[in-house]
């Protein structure tokens, strides 16, 4: 059963009657009909078309498999028999069952994320982020998580093909050599090389040497996102790449940014960032965040003031602004409106009092001139130097990736290329739609594709490499703050692959050279130190090369540069614009083919498996659409259809759509998922642009958004206070609803640990690198979109999006939501066989080959954090993913409950070394996969035994408290309030 | 049903029986994380061949063995003593607290083949987590396949639990995760 339509005018007076606090987490429930509480208490809702979709003949057979597996074993059977296979000589390091880590750092748009990355016996298994490495700081994203799936992934292109047959490398490289003797004629004159963005150092050589010996060839980079930094050119006169430090910072203003959660360094800013909001910290002090963005984002997510703003409309904001604070800039005609008009002064005063300590960043999807107007800003609000520092560029590219791209598809239209190397991109698939770029492709008479997959790049090209992946593969790549790390491989290649510095080198003179010995070789130059295996060893353990860091280099805004104002009324069909956006999963498309992304619920939206055409409330109305409607997008001549969804806090008259869906050629993932967004996309305005129609077609398609999933009711589940409130009224925040805990039975005394957990539910940001690292650790199931659609994804960790306020414009509360390890848990004694217990130190534990599959516990479960295996959804067949798992988490079976063990095996592992040393875990040894992988450290885990302890401290704050502790489950998760810093002169909405 | 107390072949037929009674060579000798790590550790081929490039180097039985350390090719043995995969047993712990490896794997220097003599049943593994003191030995008798409890084991037992910290563990996440 679908819920009802959204009827604003219901909400509306729904709120207006509503008392006290009031946070809702979809449109449909601030509506509150019948027949959404129906929908709503279901704890399986049998809602989807798909759902009813029998299953067909091969599904029907593979669950028929697994059933006669499971009928043969039963207990009473002889254990077959296992092998042991010992080494043939063991590697000195190597403890069998004790794993080992290596650093190493993935390469992401040309920037270098540091990793430790665990390895059991030689398989890796876990990335962690690398505390070294200066854009990790010790955290990692989600894309570094589920960069282990990629890996193992059975879709990956694995042989060397010409022409669709497979071939073998020495092969290839003899195609090489007779290319290199015809270029080498005329120079490399017809010879055009296309890589992706990036930084490596020992890349920039090697293309230095191709570069000598084709002196003529081009180079070309693309990336479809990315590349920000390109458009500090026109107001510096060169060039540079801006490093923000927010740790000063009191004041930050956002222009259409979504800095906390992508582009490089994001990582480290959410970290500096949060650390001026922990509410154990210094709040007295905590900044202020200003975002004006179209649609929102986890930096929207978290600011205290947003702006709901078409992205058009973002330059003339950023004029004002800048007039505002005393830039001698042009303002456009006419705008911006009054309304914004006043959100800028308040913003603006609050940015000029807070001279040298705030900051203006502008967002990747914003053209030259906003960019160059946020440096003006900031150089009028003396914060260059200060809050906000140059470079000179990371990476090895500077050229604009679309003018660089379509000055190749020019050069091929000319029939200037004879042959076309493309390396680690796929423009095939991600060039905008009017570059023509395939086509003129395939003109070029010789095309070599290196790549992950067979994609399709690959497929329009004769020769076809297998390239490696980063986890076993040697390289060297550069952080955001220039600091280079060596990729070091934690496995030999799985298949032929070769890594792009070996594929290269192909056409040098010395073609069959290993990507060990150029890395080795380029550093050997550059250490200058005579002992080079110390300075080797030592990079590779630290996971960083020391002193290389971009300096810093003075550099003026020149606000004469920016260009005046476009002329504003340019003809176009209609006012709605549409903006592009990397999907926050699957980013351009890359990680497609990645199960753990696609089914990572997206911060915001909590949409899975599809993209969608995001719109505000107001212009689905003025549409007449609701959620899931498929309409057609025409944008400049070209159409797709694709579903829509409301989205709560977008800008009125703007589409958004995230691009990396609607892949033609790639793995079984990822084939066929949503609908590509690059078909709309044009090569002069990559990122938004107006004149957008939208036509309904009558159809619906079925979205799997886990938003009204595992739905706890309206309680009092969210909390927040300002910071005003909190400072006026230090002595206690009253919470309503709050009742004593009564109880007839004693309390139950811990008396070794007391394992606890706290999260900081304020600076949290939703980008969900938790959840991932939680299925990485826990080798969590991928369960697929039809099962996602009945309620049966399995993610232990789920981050609940709440909102709060109008729907034009609510704030946002992220509130991630695991097993509690209630000490009265409610699932415990109704479970029939025992298979969930307590532990002495207070988890509730839940064991797999005692569970039946009742499913009682998690129907008594409150917090809806149970997750039940309806099917056989660990994959048990495909012959990569064994290497992949955990080996010290159970590959759960069909029939059982699972759910948040709070990484019982990092506990037991911890528990056991303290007690062969005769002493207690120590605080900070445990470390949960969630907690490891937080950017913002906003989950906290330890003993609550240990009066000292950060978890026992922190749940003892004024601020502190339990979900549904009314229920007297006395959980062992505290909560920290959401504090809110508004400035209290910004106008109401 | 579980396989007790039958002899389980090998490719090689390494005798315990011959290398612990007859040459007095430690179990450590062999399995070198029983002390650090979950896993004993099965020795690599270089193992024996350390011994066995000196002595028996023309042993027929011996073949499997210098194949395997010339073509680089692991042996496979067949495991003898095997838990299901949702039981994560660490021999590192048991060692360090004064559980002897014969309470286990029992007279392994009288098993010219290996044999389980122990059931790994979980009523099994209980009686011991719940009751250590029946069992536990003197830290430095662990390795001792002559050790026989004394007759005030449970006196014994006792002082050891103090000495050495043990705990009784019996929540479920002791050993499945």
């Amino acid at each position: 059963m679908k819920p009802s339509r959204i009827d604003p005018e219901a909400i509306r007076s729904r709120l207006r009657q509503a008392q006290g606090r009031d946070y809702w987490k979809t449109l449909e429930e601030l509506t509150n009909t019948e027949e959404f509480q129906r929908w709503a208490e279901d704890e399986f809702p049998h809602r989807s078309i798909e759902w009813l979709r029998s299953p067909n003949r091969r599904e029907a057979l593979r669950l028929m498999a697994a059933s006669f597996a499971l009928a043969g074993l039963t207990g009473c059977t002889v254990q077959p028999q296992e092998q042991i296979v010992p080494y043939v000589r063991q590697p000195e390091q190597l403890v069998p069952g004790r794993p080992l880590f290596f650093a190493t750092a993935m390469p992401i748009c040309g920037y270098g994320l540091g990793l430790l990355v665990e390895s059991h016996e030689g398989r890796p298994t876990k990335v962690e982020g690398n505390p070294a490495h200066p854009g990790s700081l010790g955290a990692t994203d989600a894309f570094a998580q589920a960069s282990v799936l990629t890996l193992y992934d059975p879709d990956r292109s694995r042989a060397v093909t010409f022409r669709n047959r497979i071939t073998t490398w020495p092969r290839f490289l003899t195609e090489a050599a007779g290319i290199r003797e015809r270029q080498s004629a005329t120079g490399g004159a017809g010879l055009r090389f296309l890589l992706g963005a990036t930084s490596s150092p020992t890349l920039a050589e090697e293309i230095r040497e191709l570069q000598a010996a084709y002196p003529k060839a081009l180079w070309h980079f693309y990336e479809p996102v990315g590349g920000a930094g390109a458009r500090s050119a026109a107001v510096f006169g060169r060039r540079l790449h801006p490093i923000f430090d927010l740790t000063a910072v009191d004041v930050i203003l956002s222009l259409d940014a979504d800095f906390l959660a992508s582009g490089p360094g994001c990582l480290v800013y959410s970290r500096q960032f949060a650390d001026r909001r922990r509410v154990t910290g210094d709040i007295k002090n905590m900044n202020r965040l200003y975002v004006a963005e179209p649609a929102l984002t986890s930096t929207g997510s978290v600011a205290d003031h947003r702006l709901p703003i078409r992205a058009v409309d973002v330059e003339p904001l950023a004029r004002a602004l800048a007039r505002e604070v005393g830039a001698a800039v042009e303002e456009a005609p006419g705008k911006p409106g009054d309304a914004q008009r006043a959100w800028i002064k308040a913003a603006a005063a609050d940015l000029q009092r807070a001279r040298g300590r705030s900051l203006v960043v502008a967002g990747e999807g914003q053209p030259p001139a906003v960019h160059a107007l946020a440096y003006v800003i900031n150089e009028a609000l003396g914060n260059a130097g200060r809050t906000v520092r140059y470079t000179e560029p990371v990476l090895l590219n500077t050229e604009d990736y679309m003018q660089s791209l379509g000055a190749l598809a020019e050069a091929m239209r000319q029939g200037q290329v004879d042959t076309l190397v493309i390396a680690g991109t796929n423009p095939v698939y991600t060039a905008p739609a009017d570059l023509g770029f395939a086509e003129a492709m395939a003109l070029v008479p010789t095309r070599i594709h290196l790549g992950l997959y067979r994609d399709e790049t690959a497929e329009l090209c004769q020769w076809h490499i297998p390239e490696t992946h980063f986890l076993e593969s040697w390289g060297d790549v550069r952080a955001y703050d220039g600091t280079v790390s060596i990729i070091q491989p934690l496995i030999k290649p799985l298949y032929d692959g070769r890594s792009i510095y070996e594929f290269l080198a192909a056409f040098t003179t010395a073609p069959d050279r290993r990507g060990y010995d150029m890395i080795r070789a380029y550093w050997r130059k550059q250490s200058g130190s005579t002992d080079f295996e110390t300075f080797w060893r030592t990079v590779l353990h630290n996971g960083v090369v020391p002193n290389t860091q971009a300096s810093s280099v003075a550099a003026a805004a020149n606000a004469g540069a920016i260009p005046p104002p476009a002329p504003s009324a340019e003809i176009v069909a209609t006012n709605v614009e549409i903006v592009f956006r990397p999907d926050p999963t699957v980013w351009d498309g890359r990680f497609a083919n990645n199960g753990w992304l696609q089914e990572l619920p997206k911060p915001i939206s909590k949409l899975t498996w599809d993209n969608a055409a995001l719109i505000s409330p107001a212009t689905a109305k003025a549409l007449g659409l609701r959620d899931e409607d498929v309409v057609e997008v025409s944008y400049r001549g070209r159409s797709v259809r694709a579903p829509v969804l409301v989205m709560p806090g977008h800008a009125d008259d703007s589409v958004t759509v995230h691009l990396g869906y609607g892949r033609r050629r790639a793995g079984s993932v990822a084939q066929g998922r949503g609908f590509d967004a690059y078909q709309l996309r044009t090569f002069d305005r990559p990122w938004f642009g107006e004149g957008v129609e939208i036509r309904k077609l009558g159809e619906t398609y079925s979205l799997a958004r886990t938003q009204g999933h595992h739905e706890m009711g309206r309680r009092d589940l969210v909390r927040s206070v300002t910071l005003k409130e909190l400072l006026k009224n230090s002595a206690s925040t009253a919470h309503e609803g709050q009742h004593p805990a009564l109880s007839l039975y004693p309390e139950y005394a811990y008396f070794g640990y007391a394992w606890g957990m706290v999260i900081d539910q304020g600076i949290c940001t939703g980008c969900s690198a938790c959840v991932v690292a939680c299925q990485a650790e826990n080798n969590i199931p991928v369960v697929g979109k039809a099962q996602v659609l009945r309620s049966r994804e399995m993610h232990w960790l789920r981050i609940d999006v709440y909102y709060r306020g109008e729907p034009e414009n609510p704030d946002v509360y992220h509130q991630p939501m695991l097993c509690q390890h209630c000490e009265r848990a409610p699932c415990e004694p109704v479970c029939p066989v025992a298979a969930t217990v307590h532990s002495a130190d207070g988890l509730n534990q839940m064991v797999y080959n005692r569970c039946v599959g009742t499913r009682y516990c998690s129907n008594n479960c409150p917090y809806k954090v149970r997750r039940f295996n309806f099917f056989l959804y660990s994959d048990w067949y495909t012959p990569s993913l064994y290497a992949m798992r955990n080996p010290n988490v159970t590959v759960r079976s069909r029939g059982v409950m699972e759910k948040c063990t709070f990484c019982v095996q990092r506990i037991e592992s911890a528990k056991i070394q303290a007690s062969k040393m005769n002493r207690r875990v120590e605080e900070g040894e445990i470390v949960t996969a969630c907690q490891a992988a937080c950017p913002t450290r906003a989950i906290h885990f330890g003993d609550l035994n240990n009066p000292n302890s950060a978890v026992a401290q922190m749940r003892r704050h004024q601020l502190g408290y339990q979900v549904l502790a009314e229920l007297d489950t006395q959980p062992r998760i505290s909560y920290l309030e959401v504090v809110r810093n508004p400035n209290s002169e910004m106008p109401e909405a | 049903m579980k396989r007790v107390n039958v002899p389980i072949s090998q490719p090689v037929p390494f005798s315990h029986e011959h290398h612990v009674r007859g040459l007095g060579i430690d179990c450590r000798y062999c399995h070198t994380t029983v002390e650090v790590s979950a896993f004993a550790g099965i020795p690599p081929t270089e193992t024996c061949m350390t011994c066995h490039s000196q002595i028996w180097t023309d042993a027929e039985m011996l073949e499997p063995v210098r194949q395997s350390y010339q073509n680089n090719v692991p042996l496979t043995w067949n495991r003898v003593y095997d838990l299901p995969g949702f039981v994560y047993f660490n021999h590192s712990i048991h060692v360090s607290k004064g559980i002897g490896c014969s309470t286990c794997h029992g007279q392994v220097d009288s098993m010219p083949l290996m044999w389980r003599v122990t059931p790994l049943t979980m009523a099994w593994c209980l009686e011991c987590h719940r009751a250590p003191e029946r069992y536990v030995r003197p830290r430095e008798a662990v390795f001792s396949m002559s050790y026989r409890p004394p007759a005030n084991q449970l006196e014994l037992g006792r002082k050891l639990i103090g000495e050495y910290n043990i705990r009784k563990l019996t929540d479920c996440y002791t050993c499945h995760r």
